[in-house]
């Protein structure tokens, strides 16, 4: 079984301060991370391969220091690691990252699965993985819950849609991207990082893909263009309700139910 | 001792002097005033009063003094020993509405706090700040006066000390009503004998604690824990003495096993990263930089896989912190929800008689038939055992569980080590207490109590 998974390099805190004037991350002092989501992603993977065996390959696009998350991915469990790395690839939307690991996945050959996390910390876009699917040309399920069994030629997977949850079977290649908790995911060990030493990570540009036009890559290749980025503003509206609890209950029940958080009558 | 019984003119007194709305008598004080976290000691007070200022204390004090009533200082409530219990009835001083930060000095680096600000209140507050109060006890719901009355610990004391470490001044109302300030913002003092160091850890007995001035550290800009499994709880335990003889310095070491590790993750619904091996030492190091943190733990990692960890994992973000410490914060109540009744041992032995200690709590549980769980702070020596009545008879387990206590006691004070090396004496551990110290060393410290309060009115029956 051969298993992909899709992972980033984040800020590591969500409190990053943005420059007002020019939209810009303040980046500096800021310590990176793996997207948290990508660890359930690889943990996936993982459980995966204990159970069909096989290899698990890490792969992603990002500067060249992104390199410490495929280590961290390899302190973890995984066996290769890919980094897409050119600053023609700066810049990208949604769309031009997604087919750059659609690129890059293509180089390396299309695995049997590939796992990706439910979206990012710093994009929250959950449109990556799908997209990759689509330039892939394979089938793509989202918001797993629980991969019921990985078999021969085919992935049987539970996906929550909210109210209802659909159980799946899908045909090998294909991309899937797994709900936060699907597993708990396993910490790094440093026996590995003892064992791994200076593994290869195999670096990949945009002169190694099949579409060597630039203007698919990076800013060049992104439809959309950020305007404005912004901090949200803080808000402090509040309510403030007294009495017993009966009343409180009854209170609460009906604004969450205007608000459309919960339904008076479950279907 | 013989107190006065409560009467309408000693309530509307305390109407008078408090808001109506904050004295509660009778049926309408909640059952949960009348018990603690754990000892199975419940008594309700007569009248339970929620104190907004100092003057309000000093009043009701004056008051009570003068009509020999006795009271009970209270906070969250969170204690393990029955000190903040009523014992002898009368009033019940709830602190826990001063809840007021009243100043942050960064130029003393002190905290000025009301004595029922939360502990995690404490916390968020001087973080943002960039600054640390080190004290880390497992319950983060309690107040620092309750933390103060205990002289509470916690997991970073392997590095940085207790709660006496970092309280520089204190503002106490004593039995009599008359407000004193003991300590202040300063770093040294030799004035004289020091009455705020033997006020904390009183346990409420010889003032009430109103305000406190809190050391404060810079914060460290970062902290990594390692979850390290070992095939056995001994050889994880011997590998202890040898971390703290190769001179690195963990803020915490914790040790769990397994069976604790399976009860938080059922009483929390969701799975611990790894319960595969029978035992764990869970350490942490904090420091300023990823380089100064990992050139402190890698011997410490080299050193557990040549005493024969299975590995060592390593817990550097946020996300995987969370995963580890939450599950450590909820062994308390997992233990208790895996069972109907439950005692504590909390003693503390000198470090390195910590792994022989837990071997024999093993023997004690064959011997006595039960079932016995425990987890701690190993890098300090301070252990939590907690004797478990599961399904055994009433009678059973009080001889049981009596037994099984005098057994650990005597061990541990053959070891060296002390009653209670955090949550206190309070009302459960009294006989302990005796036991350790003998006639002459409880004269000293009735003699100490007595100076305090002669009427016995403050917190009776806590302590001897």
């Amino acid at each position: 079984m051969e298993l992909m998974v899709c992972i980033k390099q984040v800020p590591g805190t969500s409190e990053v301060d943005i420059d007002e004037k020019t939209g810009v991350l303040k980046r500096e002092g800021i310590d990176s991370k793996m997207n948290p989501y990508d660890l359930y992603a690889l943990e996936t993977a993982f459980r995966i391969r204990e159970e069909r065996g096989g290899t698990v390959k890490v792969i992603s696009m990002g500067p060249p220091q992104a390199a410490a998350v495929l280590f961290e991915s390899f302190m973890m469990g995984a066996d290769d690691g890919i980094l897409l790395t050119d600053r023609r690839f700066a810049g990208a939307d949604v769309l031009a990252t997604a087919y750059t690991l659609a690129q890059g996945i293509e180089k390396a050959g299309v695995p049997d699965i590939i796992v990706c996390g439910k979206q990012t910390t710093d994009g929250d876009t959950a449109q990556v993985g799908p997209e990759i699917a689509e330039f892939l040309d394979i089938p793509h399920v989202t918001n797993i819950r629980r991969i019921v069994a990985a078999e021969e030629k085919t992935v049987i997977v539970e996906m929550d849609m909210a109210e209802t949850v659909e159980i799946m079977s899908v045909r090998y290649p294909c991309l899937i991207s797994v709900e936060k908790n699907i597993y708990t995911p396993r910490l790094p060990s440093y026996k590995r990082k003892l064992e791994i030493g200076d593994r290869e990570i195999i670096r990949l540009s945009l002169d190694d893909f099949s579409d060597r036009n630039e203007l698919h890559y990076g800013l060049n290749g992104s439809p959309t263009q950020v305007l404005k980025v912004f901090p949200p503003a803080p808000n402090t509206d509040h309510d403030l309700v007294r009495g017993d609890s009966g009343h409180l209950a009854a209170y609460l029940f009906e604004r969450l139910v205007e608000r459309k958080f919960i339904r008076k009558d479950p279907v | 001792m013989k107190y006065h019984s409560l009467n309408r003119a000693d309530i509307d007194f305390l109407i008078g002097t408090c808001d109506p709305e904050r004295v509660f008598y009778g049926d309408a004080i909640s059952d949960d005033f009348g018990h603690d976290e754990l000892s199975d000691i419940h008594h309700m007070p007569d009248v339970l009063v929620k104190a907004t200022c100092t003057e309000e204390v000093s009043e009701i004090m004056q008051y009570a003094s003068r009509h020999k009533i006795p009271v009970t200082p209270r906070g969250e409530g969170t204690g393990l020993v029955g000190g903040a219990v009523a014992l002898h009835g009368g009033i019940m001083l709830n602190l826990s509405l001063m809840n007021r930060i009243l100043e942050l000095d960064e130029e003393n680096l002190t905290l000025t706090v009301e004595a029922g600000v939360l502990l995690m209140e404490i916390s968020a507050f001087v973080e943002k700040h960039g600054l640390f109060y080190p004290p880390d006890p497992g319950e983060k719901s309690a107040t620092i006066g309750g933390n103060i009355s205990t002289n509470a610990g916690g997991m970073r004391a392997v590095k940085y000390g207790v709660t006496r470490d970092f309280i520089r001044g204190l503002e106490v109302v004593l039995p009599g009503g008359e407000v004193m300030e003991l300590g202040g913002k300063v770093v040294k003092n030799s004035s004289g004998y020091s009455l705020k160091d033997l006020i904390i850890g009183s346990e409420g007995t010889l003032a009430v604690v109103t305000k406190a001035v809190l050391r404060l550290l810079p914060l460290p800009a970062r902290a990594i824990s390692l979850l390290i499994p070992f095939p056995d709880l001994k050889t994880a335990i011997e590998t202890v003495p040898e971390i703290i003889k190769s001179k690195s310095t963990p803020t915490a070491v914790e040790f769990m096993e397994r069976d604790v590790i399976l009860a938080a993750e059922e009483y929390l619904g969701k799975k611990f990263p790894d319960n595969s091996s029978d035992a764990y030492l869970l350490l942490t190091f904090d420091g300023n930089s990823k380089e100064e943190i990992e050139a402190a733990y890698d011997p410490v990692a080299r050193l557990c896989l040549d005493s024969g960890a299975i590995d060592v994992f390593i817990s550097e973000t946020a996300e995987r912190q969370e995963a580890i410490w939450s599950a450590r914060g909820a062994f308390l109540e997992a233990i208790k929800a895996s069972t109907t009744e439950m005692d504590e041992v909390d003693v503390v032995v000198p470090r390195n008689r910590v792994a022989e200690f837990i071997t024999f709590t093993r023997r004690v549980e064959n011997d006595h038939g039960l079932r016995i769980r425990s987890f701690g702070h190993s890098g300090d020596g301070n252990l939590h055992v907690y004797l478990l009545k599961d399904d055994l008879p009433e009678n059973a387990w009080n001889e049981k569980r009596e037994t099984a206590m005098h057994t650990l006691y005597t061990l541990a004070r053959e070891m060296g080590g002390q009653v209670s090396g955090e949550h206190g004496i309070g009302y459960a551990k009294r006989p302990y207490l005796r036991q350790w110290f003998g006639d002459a060393g409880l004269e000293l410290m009735r003699g100490i109590k007595n100076v305090f309060d002669p009427d016995m009115i403050l917190n009776p029956g806590k302590i001897f």
